[in-house]
């Protein structure tokens, strides 16, 4: 079936043809290319050591610094909790002008009741103080380091809090078998800006250490953004029906971590909370 | 590959540790296994990155029955097919009467546990390790693990052991240092109070802080029980290798200079460089609380992989401590391509480690029982 084959050389022709104008057209995508960025493939090269400098883990919203995270009420004001006394300024909270975009969370009430409900019980509810997973997009603006691998045909984000990591899938394998702390991540390329669908979440992860929480039916957009060689513009868009009554999103810049020699460390925290869970099992608990 | 997140008893590494010392079947009559060739000219026909590297991508697993050591001593590195499908027979004959649906009108089990009666004459290897690991009650049910079923080939030759040097197959004997560091050990764990006292005196694997035995390692060894997965992700600086369990990431950078030692990670720090189609990582400044048999201050591992066919990646490596091993050591494995349906997922351990937290609350559990029946008497 020769004619067949003509054809579809033709056809696959025309339309190589028609996405080379298009890709070349910039007002035809809608998406410019970005001159002066580092490329692989042709793409913008995420590859590296990146890293948020802001107070977004504290709290994702404008707030003021404090004393602590667990307060209690006090003769005058209220002071900071028992267990987080001994840490002194260390366990202070710096402020932060937040990463919200136009600040306000849009929780449904029930939802909202709950937010207040963890930041009351912060010291047993942040899955954080636990050495959970952080979930995303939490894990982005962790106070560590997270190393970005895009390869041909693959891209993968390594955490160094936790060891958390995120298999950012190029091809959909469709719905999520199984529910997950840091989700299942299909990416795409839309022009210079790649954009990650995280789905398949658990209801486990907090967005912060002020309460700021989900239920599985949370959808995570996220946008990367390469601005100059050594930023990206990180924007993450939240759905989530079972919590927020419309999309929401909070953006802010990742910084290469350009110092010499520097890499990803390991914050295995499993090990370091050892005592915190399990110490009460032990056959003397320690005093 | 499967979800679990169970937990598995001191035992067990202890048995994957040492290696089972057992006499086997003795097979056919082996062949002498090939010899080691410099790096292969390049064929054309591996998968390749567009730098025209060897492209190393994707999911493997190293699942199989073929132990680290050589268990006995008249056995040849180099089994003959006949000897490798009879072993295999085997062990699906053991993994078969596991799986046999239990009588659901038989009579209560025997205290310590039903044995399921397996048809071998003699415990295949695959049955020593469950048998270390939990004894006749078991840690798991057959459904959740998935420890591999074949007898392991490395270029079409199936083996005996990983191992390949020395020649007995054997890990070498332990220099007077290394046999004290690991006496030391033993004792301050001894002191520290039995094994169900304290957290941190049980297995790492069960307190969800790395996979069982040397998963990761490097050298990355099957653990012979579940989820031996691996992601292998390349770039021009960095290869980054995922071991699914406990979702620890690898990062092995292409050149560069070493951390001073005091600066350590739990699975040392990798340097890679390409020789030829090989990549060859260099690794070195261990964690103390993972090494290999008690080395981790002066061990050195070094792995060569190379991507063979589609479907295939050989895996060599080389462990080498003068303070602990009278001398170095070296193995080899096939790490084989996962289905391209089968994904590596989230192993989050941690996040709900319900068995550490049954070990050690059946423990005080016991000792309350103890005192209740010491204070009736």
């Amino acid at each position: 079936m020769r004619w067949v084959s003509v054809l579809k050389a033709s056809v696959v022709a025309g339309v190589v043809a028609a996405a080379v104008t298009i890709a070349s057209n910039p007002s035809v995508t809608g998406q410019s290319r970005t001159p002066g960025l580092p490329r692989v493939n042709g793409k913008p090269d995420l590859n590296g050591l990146w890293q948020t400098i802001n107070a977004a883990n504290w709290d994702i919203q404008a707030h003021t610094a404090k004393a602590a995270l667990a307060m209690r009420p006090g003769p005058v004001v209220p002071v900071p909790a028992k267990e987080v006394l001994a840490f002194g300024a260390v366990g202070a909270v710096p402020g932060g002008l937040g990463v919200v975009d136009g600040n306000d969370l849009p929780y449904l009430p029930e939802a909202l009741k709950k937010k207040e409900e963890n930041q009351a019980n912060w010291l047993t509810r942040d899955p954080e103080i636990k050495c959970y997973l952080p979930g995303v997009p939490r894990a982005t603006y962790m106070p560590f380091p997270f190393q970005i691998f895009q390869g041909d045909g693959t891209f993968f984000i390594s955490y160094e809090y936790a060891g958390a990591v995120r298999n950012v899938y190029l091809k959909d394998p469709g719905p999520a078998a199984i529910d997950s702390w840091m989700g299942q991540s299909v990416g795409r390329w839309e022009g210079d800006t790649f954009v990650v669908e995280v789905t398949g979440f658990n209801d486990q992860s907090w967005f912060d250490r002020a309460g700021n929480h989900h239920t599985e039916q949370l959808k995570v957009t996220e946008r990367y953004t390469m601005t100059d060689a050594d930023h990206i513009r990180y924007e993450a868009t939240i759905t989530d029906p079972g919590t927020f009554s419309k999309p929401w999103t909070m953006s802010m810049p990742l910084y290469r971590r350009v110092e010499r020699g520097a890499r990803l460390g390991q914050f295995k925290c499993v090990e370091f909370v050892t005592e915190l869970m399990y110490g009460h099992l032990r056959k003397e608990p320690i005093k | 590959m499967r979800i679990v997140g169970l937990t598995f008893t001191a035992a067990l590494l202890g048995l994957v540790a040492t290696g089972a010392q057992a006499p086997a079947s003795p097979p056919a009559a082996g062949q002498k296994p090939a010899a080691q060739k410099p790096a292969a000219p390049r064929a054309a026909a591996i998968p390749r990155t567009s730098d025209g590297r060897p492209s190393l991508q994707g999911n493997w697993t190293n699942a199989t029955i073929t132990p680290l050591e050589r268990m006995g001593a008249d056995l040849p590195l180099v089994l003959s097919e006949a000897a490798a499908k009879d072993e295999e027979t085997k062990t699906q004959n053991a993994i078969d009467a596991r799986e046999t649906a239990s009588d659901p009108n038989r009579s209560a089990p025997p205290v310590g546990g039903e044995a399921r009666k397996s048809p071998n004459a003699e415990p295949t290897y695959l049955e020593r390790v469950w048998q270390a690991g939990a004894g006749v009650v078991g840690g798991y049910n057959s459904f959740w693990v998935d420890p591999g079923d074949r007898v392991l080939r490395v270029d079409g030759q199936p083996r005996s052991s990983i191992l390949i040097d020395p020649p007995n197959g054997r890990v070498p004997a332990l220099t007077p240092e290394g046999r004290a560091r690991l006496a030391a050990a033993a004792a301050a764990r001894k002191t520290a109070g039995g094994e169900f006292d304290h957290p941190e005196l049980r297995p790492l694997a069960e307190r969800c802080i790395t996979s069982f035995g040397n998963n990761l390692g490097p050298p990355m060894l099957p653990n012979y029980f579940y989820n031996n997965s691996y992601t292998i992700v390349q770039t021009k600086d960095n290869a980054m290798i995922l071991t699914e369990m406990v979702h620890d990431a690898r990062v092995v950078r292409m050149g560069g200079t070493r951390p001073p030692p005091n600066f350590r990670q739990w699975f040392g720090d990798s340097i890679g460089r390409w020789e030829g189609d090989t990549l060859v990582i260099e690794t070195t400044n261990f964690h103390r609380n993972h090494g290999f048999r008690g080395s981790w201050e002066n061990l050195k591992v070094t792995e060569r992989l190379t991507r063979r066919d589609a479907n295939t990646l050989k895996y060599r490596f080389t462990v080498e401590d003068p303070t602990t091993f009278t001398a170095p050591f070296t193995g080899e494995l096939e790490f084989r391509a996962m289905a391209p349906d089968e994904q590596v997922y989230e192993y989050a351990c941690h996040e709900a480690n319900y068995g550490l937290e049954g070990v050690m609350s059946g423990a005080r559990a016991q000792e309350r029982e103890a005192a209740k029946k010491k204070s009736q008497q």
